[in-house]
């Protein structure tokens, strides 16, 4: 089914996504990957607060290529999400509701995005040139140092994403395949 | 008799194929992923095959990458026996050819000066240029920017001489359903059999070079393509791992002569955007 949303994603807007749905996301999505989130743990570890505010937040694992003039960003598509899996369980657990990457997730993820009532969207990979325009404006947020890898606030409008875990743990990459293995 | 060729004219020309390569699929490619939108049975699948065809489009006339992943640099550089080189050194121009791609093409700089410290190089190099000595008076140059998503994924097996085709065929499979959606299909499987362990590898990569409408010349080995990507699309993986009956787009198979005790297969994966740009000078 097709469906649109609006950001925040609270656990409300979570009850009502199931693995498979089509969604349009609009609103503010941050953009954090491999280092970023290495440095969220040795935030947190140090007691400091994460760099922005996390409940309700989607985090789309992405680098982005660098922006030509005039233009918000380069292309932007989703990246592996498998690598974050070490890191995603903490922060799901501190407020955030939702993931955008692609590629399958842990058990461990799996059993955080249902004890959250979270949910983990994929986009379409290697489509980053097509994505990049549902990108409306996009900031920077910190570690800049970190070149592609730097946290960044988007707002996107109209950003489409597969539910592929919803809140039950129902895991879209295992009953498609299923649907057409032959 | 001897050919002189300046090494700036290969840092020209690779800075030109850097920003090609990421814009532009080689035709090969671009009827392959277009034929897929017909054959695939999944709606969503076909939704998304149709995206990325949307995606190449946006790509070639607004200049934004295919993919953002810009791949790090593979340059397989064939140097005719009869050419001198002038200039500065070879890898040092392939090098700052890659540089300037990078930075005046506006392609993400992916790369890391150690793989442990992993500071990154702003420019995305070094490269990984691999030669290799040909007959002629010409220079060869093959760029490949392969991004990590489907790299990641991909496997060497070292099998016993009884393990046999059956053997690399279970392989193959279990390379493909372990890269599931993490390497982005419909994938291009590239497969090197014999050889040693690096040189199966190699295998692996230059058989992703290989046109995708363009078999193996040894019928076995066509045969056997043929018989794995039927084999691969059975699996139901599906574009984007979202279920369907496109998953690779093409099985590419180089062999090498082996050691009487081994049979070393690579298998080395690479997304839908499969890029490689060649030139000759």
């Amino acid at each position: 089914m097709d469906k649109h949303i609006t950001t925040p994603i609270t656990a409300e807007v979570t009850q009502n996504l199931y693995a498979g749905d089509y969604i349009y996301i609009s609103g503010t999505v941050y953009v954090a990957r491999d280092a970023a989130h290495k440095r969220f743990m040795e935030a947190l570890d140090r007691g400091e607060e994460l760099p922005f505010p996390i409940q309700d937040a989607i985090i789309y694992y992405m680098g982005p290529s660098p922006a030509r003039e005039g233009r918000s960003i380069g292309s932007a598509g989703p990246t592996t999400a498998s690598r974050m899996d070490k890191y995603a369980p903490r922060l799901l657990d501190l407020g955030q509701k939702a993931m955008i990457g692609k590629g399958k997730r842990t058990q461990e993820v799996i059993d955080a995005i249902i004890r959250n009532q979270a949910v983990y969207f994929a986009a379409v990979g290697g489509a980053g040139a097509l994505l990049s325009k549902c990108i409306k404006a996009s900031e920077l947020v910190c570690y800049g140092d970190l070149g592609a890898e730097a946290v960044l606030k988007l707002e996107v409008e109209d950003f489409p994403v597969v539910v592929v875990i919803d809140k039950d743990g129902n895991n879209l990459y295992e009953t498609a395949i299923r649907k057409y293995a032959k | 008799m001897i050919r002189t060729i300046s090494t700036e004219e290969i840092t020209k020309n690779i800075r030109q194929m850097c920003i090609e390569a990421n814009h532009y699929l080689s035709p090969d490619m671009e009827k392959t992923l277009k034929d897929a939108v017909e054959t695939e049975e999944s709606p969503l699948g076909k939704k998304i095959l149709n995206q990325l065809q949307e995606n190449l489009m946006i790509a070639g006339e607004e200049m934004i990458p295919i993919c953002q992943d810009t791949g790090m640099a593979v340059v397989f550089v064939e140097i005719g026996q009869e050419v001198h080189l002038e200039g500065e050194l070879l890898e040092d121009a392939v090098n700052e050819g890659v540089r300037q791609g990078y930075v005046d093409g506006f392609l993400r700089k992916s790369v890391v000066g150690d793989p442990i410290l992993r500071e990154n190089t702003k420019d995305n190099t070094p490269a990984v240029i691999h030669y290799s000595i040909v007959a002629g008076d010409k220079v060869k140059l093959t760029l490949a920017p392969k991004g990590f998503g489907s790299e990641n994924m991909s496997r060497v097996f070292m099998l016993k001489p009884a393990d046999g085709i059956e053997g690399v065929k279970q392989a193959i499979l279990t390379a493909v359903k372990d890269a599931g959606p993490n390497a982005c299909p419909p994938m291009v499987v590239g497969v090197g059999v014999g050889g040693t362990f690096e040189k199966c590898a190699l295998l692996a990569k230059q058989a992703l070079t290989r046109p995708v409408d363009e078999h193996s010349q040894n019928p076995y080995i066509k045969e056997l393509e043929e018989e794995m990507l039927e084999k691969i699309n059975r699996l139901g993986i599906g574009p984007g791992g979202l279920g369907g009956t496109i998953t690779a787009l093409a099985v590419n198979i180089n062999t090498y002569p082996t050691h009487i005790a081994g049979l070393p297969v690579a298998i080395n994966i690479c997304c839908h955007v499969n890029r490689h740009v060649v030139r000759e000078i």
